[in-house]
């Protein structure tokens, strides 16, 4: 009586642990076959041509080298943008706000705009710039790019600068530092790894997102400029996948693995950033 | 004389310091509150921009928008409930299968296996979350959707097919793409979210209550599930809500693979929308103030949605951080 009991325990233990190993597996073999299908047909699809030349018509040669252009510039306002904003607003959380509702509310928004749908900030940027403008536009996408960015840094600031020992504060504090001095010369400078990983995980994050520019930045078959619509690499893909078009689907591919090695690069390199800072 | 002089020069410039500090921190108060501000005032905008971009829409329709099946560009009349419908029943199918993996996959990596094992394992796993969603789109629809349509679906259609009540879910052309498809991919993204939640709150568990378990007796499994669980349950539905709400507005993934058809199907297999998918497809092509005006509406309908659910995932959270914050 008692052995089977002890038995069946036994047993649901071996299941419910076996189960956790399957999922682990599931888990990253999902993982491997998704990296493995896009390296495969990421790298026959790309060739000296994707950097060179522009978006092809269907059926011709040609690259990705306007949109990739396209994405960079786009990227490089937003974050020039959004990190600014970002960090300041974190600092009020972490630092001026602490404790007071204001910082309490806001971080609340902050959170929930961080996992809101992108395709939200997308209307919102499309009815508040694209309508007025009266055309699509490459500041329109950075627009919508920075407004995406900016929670990330906010969250990762004020995470990294509530990591700061109050002791440090303290002594600055007990030796006549008023706190923005605090917060300029001591806070700011041991955190600043911990933000510059924040600053790049948006970067990583925003390099990658295509529902938000489908409406402000649209497209653009040829070499575009900020106030014009703008090719880039996203949406680039998303009409090349979805054509009929052998060549276009290659190019598609090729364009997903640079945009993946870029986004991993970034991860990869903002982990190095925060463990040096760990190191120290 | 001369050290008085030598004394008088730092105090000066230290009481020169302290006025300087005296409108350097209000400065900075400020400065800082207002970019705080900004960030709450992006969502009031949000939500004014997108309550104003609907008014048309509901001036015509009403509550009609929320329950009428129709979607016709032509005639001018527009209704919610099928993309409504895409948009729950496939973050349905994506929190039914991706809330045990996740569970499963936390559950390993803080008690099974070993340390070292740890680090790498959670890393691989957030790995998942940093792959752009257009990724999971193109994979999709190129490697997952052609093995469905040949292997997976004609199997479960043969096997689960006759099954009453919910074998009709599974009948219907091996079409690939459709809503199954699209709950599927939502359900490996979702992963690393509602995983990366129920290891931080496992992880909260005091070693000295398993341990105690532990010399009770119990297996591993008995104390996760008497011990851990009981004590993280606010948080682990945290993590669920959090992961739902990222389903629920996701919009890349689906556009790929779902088929992109106006139909309230009660098969899984057909081609459907969802809101963000109808959203991603249709804004820019949309002509005249209804269509487009519909179009913001489902966007308001959306963001109202997802609010709710990151609102609630996020009270679960503090909750569960504050019950902690006494009881040590």
């Amino acid at each position: 009586m008692a052995s089977a009991l002890y038995l069946r325990r036994r047993a649901v233990n071996a299941l419910a642990l076996t189960l956790s190993v399957a999922t682990m597996v599931i888990g990253l073999s999902a993982l491997v076959w998704i990296l493995w299908s896009l390296f495969a047909r990421g790298f026959q699809g790309l060739n000296l041509a994707v950097f060179t030349q522009s978006t092809p018509p269907p059926g011709d040669k040609g690259g990705l080298l306007n949109a990739i252009v396209g994405s960079l510039m786009m990227a490089g306002t937003a974050i020039l943008v959004g990190a600014p904003v970002g960090v300041r607003a974190g600092t009020y959380l972490s630092g001026f706000g602490q404790g007071s509702l204001l910082a309490s509310v806001v971080r609340f928004i902050n959170d929930i705009l961080l996992s809101a749908p992108s395709i939200i900030i997308g209307i919102f940027v499309y009815e508040v710039a694209v309508v007025r403008m009266g055309h699509f536009s490459g500041w329109a996408g950075a627009f919508a790019l920075a407004l995406i960015a900016i929670p990330v840094v906010v969250r990762t600031t004020e995470n990294m600068l509530s990591l700061v020992p109050v002791r440090l504060r303290e002594a600055a504090a007990a030796l006549g530092a008023p706190q923005w001095k605090v917060i300029l010369a001591i806070a700011y400078r041991a955190a600043r790894p911990g933000i510059l990983t924040g600053i790049l995980l948006a970067i990583a994050r925003i390099s990658g997102e295509t529902a938000p520019l489908l409406f402000t930045a649209l497209n653009n078959q040829f070499w575009g400029r900020m106030g014009t619509p703008l090719a880039n690499l996203p949406v680039v893909i998303f009409q090349f996948a979805m054509s009929p078009y052998e060549d276009w689907q290659h190019l598609a591919w090729a364009g997903s693995l640079l945009i993946t090695l870029g986004v991993l690069a970034l991860n990869i390199a903002a982990r190095i950033v925060f463990r040096k800072k760990k190191g120290e | 004389m001369e050290a008085s002089t030598t004394t008088a020069g730092p105090l000066e410039a230290s009481a020169e310091r302290v006025t300087r500090g005296r409108w350097g921190d209000p400065f900075f108060r400020n400065l800082t509150r207002f970019f705080a501000l900004l960030v709450a005032a992006l969502l009031l905008g949000i939500l004014i921009s997108l309550f104003r971009g609907s008014l048309p829409a509901f001036h015509k329709f009403g509550w009609r928008f929320l329950s009428s099946q129709e979607w016709n560009p032509v005639t001018e009349v527009f209704g919610a409930l099928p993309v409504l419908y895409g948009t729950l029943v496939t973050s349905a199918i994506a929190m039914l299968l991706g809330v045990p993996i996740s569970f499963g996959i936390a559950l390993f990596i803080t008690e099974l296996c070993p340390k070292w094992l740890r680090q790498p394992l959670g890393v691989a796993i957030e790995l998942l979350a940093a792959i752009p969603s257009i990724i999971y789109g193109m994979w999709g629809l190129f490697v997952l959707a052609p093995l469905l349509s040949d292997h997976v679906q004609p199997w479960m259609t043969d096997h689960l097919g006759e099954w009453p009540g919910v074998g009709r879910l599974f009948q219907g052309p091996p079409l690939g793409i459709g809503v199954f498809t699209a709950g599927l991919i939502l359900a490996i993204m979702v992963i690393p979210y509602i995983t990366a939640v129920m290891r931080d709150v496992f992880e909260t568990v005091p070693a000295v209550l398993k341990e105690s378990a532990f010399a009770l007796g119990t297996t591993t499994w008995e104390v996760v599930r008497n011990v851990v669980l009981p004590s993280t349950r606010v948080g682990v539905a945290g993590g669920i809500m959090l992961g739902l709400g990222r389903a629920l507005g996701e919009t890349m993934a689906v556009t790929f693979v779902i088929g992109n058809a106006h139909d309230l199907n009660l098969s899984l297999f057909m081609p459907g929308n969802t809101i963000s998918s109808n959203l991603a497809n249709e804004l820019n092509e949309a002509v005249g103030p209804v269509y487009t005006s519909s179009l913001i509406a489902l966007g308001l309908l959306l963001f109202a949605i997802t609010f709710v659910v990151l609102a609630l995932s996020k009270l679960l959270l503090l909750r569960l951080q504050r019950t902690e914050g006494r009881a040590s």
